[in-house]
Order: structure tokens, then C-alpha cells, then sequence
């Protein structure tokens, strides 16, 4: 798919709103690694991703440098979405057309040239691991609900696309099972970066990229630092899951609800 | 001077591919900006208020835009040179999409939007055709396969055409339509501009203001429902 093998991309340092240098050397993102971009609303999270997503060569508002194997990546893997290395999904990510899931998945397989339409299947079976509402291949598209559509375009990046490196812009916000995307994206070698709001999300990532005024303000890798907080974060979120889905199935908690 | 002229759909984002390239390069380059619509236009407004470069707008009313367009090109031409004008940005109204409003010696830009479907660019015949370089935005609304459709289906249109894929409020992937405009030449003798492509047939009965239905009440180029050829053909 890719004309060459990704093993690390860079992201090199560009300049913060008033124009000052962003205080980092540079950041590395290998295979496998998980990333969160984390800070407040205005504070550059977005624009952080469009720069990896597109490469920037000190040619954006930034002024950040993207360098894929230590080098200026090839112009293919911009410009052409077949060959691009990296998927971008965002909360806004939708399928237009009027297709069903099925009919969606082969259009994408025939573009990519893939004959093997056992792939649909395997597509459709991987997404349903990630949500609670399951999607079937006679479903229309533009009946899912958002969780379905993200998990679905997840398991695309993953299945179809092969892409090494896949950005998540919020997509946690409702009926994604989180820590399984983690764990699925991590098996399958993914690169991950997520913009996220999310505790859990920020604390199962390896490294946090903390963002503010535009610029890059730390990178913070906890290592086993965090442990404690993330167990909390892991048992609270059971407990929102399980509400969730109690609610949604017309329930009453009358009774205390345990971890 | 340079000549860009830029045409695609209406609210397909030609006005905010536009506006990236006024930013972008006005440091650089003298920016004149022409908008040609049918009642009413805004963008000269906006632009000249935004960037302070000179901008104008003509109204076509009842005649064709790309019509009106090509009426006036020479004498824009002439005012964007008095205004020591490096670039003259042309849009056009895009109401149909049979325009094709591109000249020899100038650069043209196809805007078309990536959630209009993706067989747009195989209904656009001419407009897409014809062009230089196809900018396609809202590229971060759709999903990874229609992105992909999208652009085949462009390549099936014109198999040449440079294709730019961004984000136009954002500016994303904009290096490369800068890129292509800053590599484009000067005009180099205005008298000798002549429009690409061959403009819509005229003129029919219709055109002359005979409001009867039924090919039967017309004459001259008429079109039956069935056993017509894909072209309007004489009577």
C-alpha cells in the first residue's frame, strides 16, 4: 500500500500564537504507540493534528515540520488518499452517500483494488467490537448513530485503509468502547494520536502532549507513575458503561450502584 | 500579471479557497479580485474589507455569467493593470454545470465540494474538464472511501487534472494550489486571450423570451423528449 514502510514520524517544533518557539526538541511516534493531545478549547489540539495529517513542512499557520523515517515524506503521501499513511477521523467524519454498510465497505475495497470481499465482513465484525449497538451489513449508513459510524470508520482505517498511523479527534464522546479501540489499535501496530478531552483516554496513552496558546507546552510520559489514577479512571468508566447501558434499557437505580 | 479564473458550484467553497489565496500570498503579490454574479454578490465587499486589495463585481442579470464574464474580461484585465495589480483573481457564479468560464493564459480552478456526492464530478462535463487544477474541499467532513471515490471519479473526467484535496477554512493542503499558481506564467498578450471551450449553444427561441412549453410552439434548436441526440440539434 504505502511505497515505504513507516517506522517513526517527527514532529519538529514551529511557533506559538505571538510568534515565540515552541520549547520542544522534537516529538517521535513509532508503530504501536499511543499518543493524547490534551488542553483546552483554542489551544492548538486541532491544528497539531492537521499538521501531522498533512505533513506540514514549516508551511502551515504553526510553522511545524513533519518528517516521516527522518526525512520530508514523498508528495504522494499527501495528495493521494490511497496512499496517504495516516487516517484522520473526527466527530464529523460521516459516510454521505446513501449506501448500506455492505455496499459502503465494497465501494472502499474497489477503489483500493482489494478482491477479497471477505474483508467486508471481517470490517463490519471488528467494528462491532468497539460498540454496544450492533451494526449489520443491510444497515443504511446514514442510519447509524454516531458511535456506530466511528467505530465503523475505526475499523475501516484499520481493515481497508491499513493505515500505520490513525488520529482520533474526540471521537470518544458517545457509545465507543474506548479501551478496547486502545487495545485493538495497539495488537494491530497502529500508531495513535488522540485529541481527547477524556480522562481515560489521556491516561491509557503512553505519552501526553499537553497543548496551550498554540503551542506545544509539555510532553509528559507518566510511565508506571499514573497507575493508581488510571485504575480509578478504568473503574469509574465501568460504572458510566453500565449505566448507560441500564439507562438505555429503561431501568431505575434504586439501589446503590457498585464498581 | 497573472490571471486566475475560478468557477464551481454555487456553496461549493470557491469564495473560501479565495480568500486562502489572498492571504497567503498577498505579502508577495499585488491581489485584484473580480466577482461576477447574477443579482447579488457580497464577496467584493467582504474581500476588499478583509485584505484591502481592489475588488470589483458585475451583475449579468438575464445574460449568461461565463457570457457576461468573457464580455468583460479584457476591460478587467485593463483595470486590475491600473491598479499595478501582479494577480487578478476571477470568479465566476457558478450556477450551472455547463460553466466553463476558463481562458487561454489563465489559470483555471475548479471548486467543488466533497459532500455533494460522489458522482458530482461526473455530472460536471465542462467545468471540470476544461480546467487546470480541481480543489476539493470540505475534505474533512466525508469519509476515508467517498474521499477516495471522489477523486477517481474526477480522474475518470480528466485523468490530467491536478487535484487539491483541503480543508478551505482551515487552509489544509492550500501549499500545493499556491504552488501551482506561483509556477503558472504572466499573461502574455492580452488581445490574444480566447475562451477554452465552446460556450453553451444559442440561440433559441427560448433565449428570445417565447415562454410557450413544447417544442412544438419553437424553432429553431429544439429538443423532444425522446429519440434526441445528448446535443440540441437544428430544427
Amino acid at each position: 500500500m504505502c511505497p515505504e514502510a513507516i517506522r517513526e514520524i517527527t514532529i519538529l517544533p514551529g511557533r506559538n500564537k505571538q510568534g515565540e518557539p515552541e520549547r520542544f526538541d522534537a516529538i517521535t511516534i513509532r508503530p504501536g504507540e499511543t499518543i493524547s493531545i490534551v488542553g483546552p478549547t483554542g489551544s492548538g489540539k486541532s491544528a497539531l493534528v492537521n499538521d501531522i495529517e498533512i505533513f506540514a513542512q514549516n508551511d502551515t499557520v504553526t510553522g511545524r515540520t513533519v518528517l516521516v523515517n527522518g526525512r520530508q515524506p514523498p508528495e504522494e503521501f499527501v495528495r493521494d488518499p490511497a496512499q496517504k499513511p495516516v487516517a484522520l477521523i473526527t466527530q464529523h467524519t460521516k459516510c454521505l452517500a446513501d449506501l448500506m454498510v455492505r455496499e459502503f465497505l465494497l465501494m472502499h475495497l474497489r477503489s483500493r483494488k482489494i478482491e477479497d470481499e471477505t474483508v467486508v465482513q471481517r470490517t463490519i465484525d471488528l467494528a462491532n467490537e468497539f460498540t454496544g449497538e450492533k451494526i449489520r451489513g443491510d444497515m443504511k449508513m446514514t442510519s447509524l448513530s454516531g458511535g456506530q459510524t466511528r467505530s465503523l470508520m475505526v475499523a475501516d482505517a484499520i481493515v481497508i485503509s491499513n493505515t500505520p498511523i490513525i488520529l482520533l479527534d474526540e471521537v470518544e464522546s458517545a457509545g465507543i468502547f474506548k479501551g478496547r479501540v486502545i487495545e485493538t489499535l495497539k495488537r494491530y501496530g497502529k500508531a495513535v494520536i488522540f485529541v481527547t478531552h477524556d480522562p481515560l483516554v489521556s491516561l491509557l496513552s503512553k505519552r501526553r502532549i499537553v497543548m496551550r496558546d498554540g503551542s506545544v507546552e509539555k510532553v509528559i510520559e507518566p510511565g508506571d507513575s499514573e497507575r493508581e489514577a488510571l485504575d480509578e479512571a478504568i473503574r469509574l468508566d465501568d460504572i458510566i458503561c453500565r449505566m448507560r447501558e441500564r439507562i438505555r434499557a429503561g431501568e431505575t437505580f434504586t439501589a446503590p450502584v457498585s464498581a | 500579471m497573472k490571471l486566475v479564473i475560478a468557477a464551481g458550484p454555487p456553496s461549493a467553497g470557491k469564495t473560501a479557497v479565495i480568500r486562502q489565496i489572498i492571504g497567503q500570498m498577498r505579502d508577495r503579490l499585488a491581489i485584484a479580485y473580480m466577482k461576477i454574479d447574477v443579482v447579488r454578490a457580497f464577496e467584493d465587499e467582504e474581500l476588499a474589507a478583509e485584505f484591502g486589495i481592489p475588488t470589483k463585481k458585475i451583475y449579468s442579470g438575464d445574460l449568461c455569467p461565463d457570457h457576461a464574464g468573457i464580455m468583460v474580461m479584457s476591460d478587467a484585465i485593463a483595470w486590475a493593470e491600473e491598479h499595478a495589480a501582479d494577480l487578478l483573481i476571477v470568479e465566476s457564479a457558478g450556477l450551472c454545470l455547463r460553466c466553463s468560464p476558463y481562458t487561454t493564459q489563465s489559470l483555471g480552478i475548479v471548486v467543488l465540494s466533497a459532500v455533494s456526492g460522489t458522482n458530482t464530478p461526473l455530472k460536471m462535463g465542462a467545468m471540470l474538464a476544461l480546467a487546470d487544477i480541481a480543489v476539493v474541499t470540505r475534505i474533512d467532513l466525508v469519509s476515508q472511501a467517498e474521499k477516495e471515490v471522489f477523486r477517481e471519479r474526477i480522474r475518470e473526467v480528466s485523468a490530467a487534472l491536478d487535484i487539491v484535496e483541503t480543508n478551505a477554512v482551515q487552509g489544509t493542503g492550500m501549499r500545493y494550489l499556491l504552488r501551482a499558481i506561483n509556477a503558472f506564467p504572466e499573461i502574455e498578450n492580452p488581445e490574444s486571450i480566447v475562451l477554452r471551450g465552446a460556450p453553451p449553444l444559442g440561440v433559441c427561441t427560448i433565449c428570445i423570451g417565447k415562454k410557450e412549453i413544447g417544442w412544438q410552439q419553437h424553432f429553431g434548436v429544439i429538443r423532444k423528449l425522446e429519440g434526441a441526440d445528448y446535443l440540441y440539434r437544428g430544427d
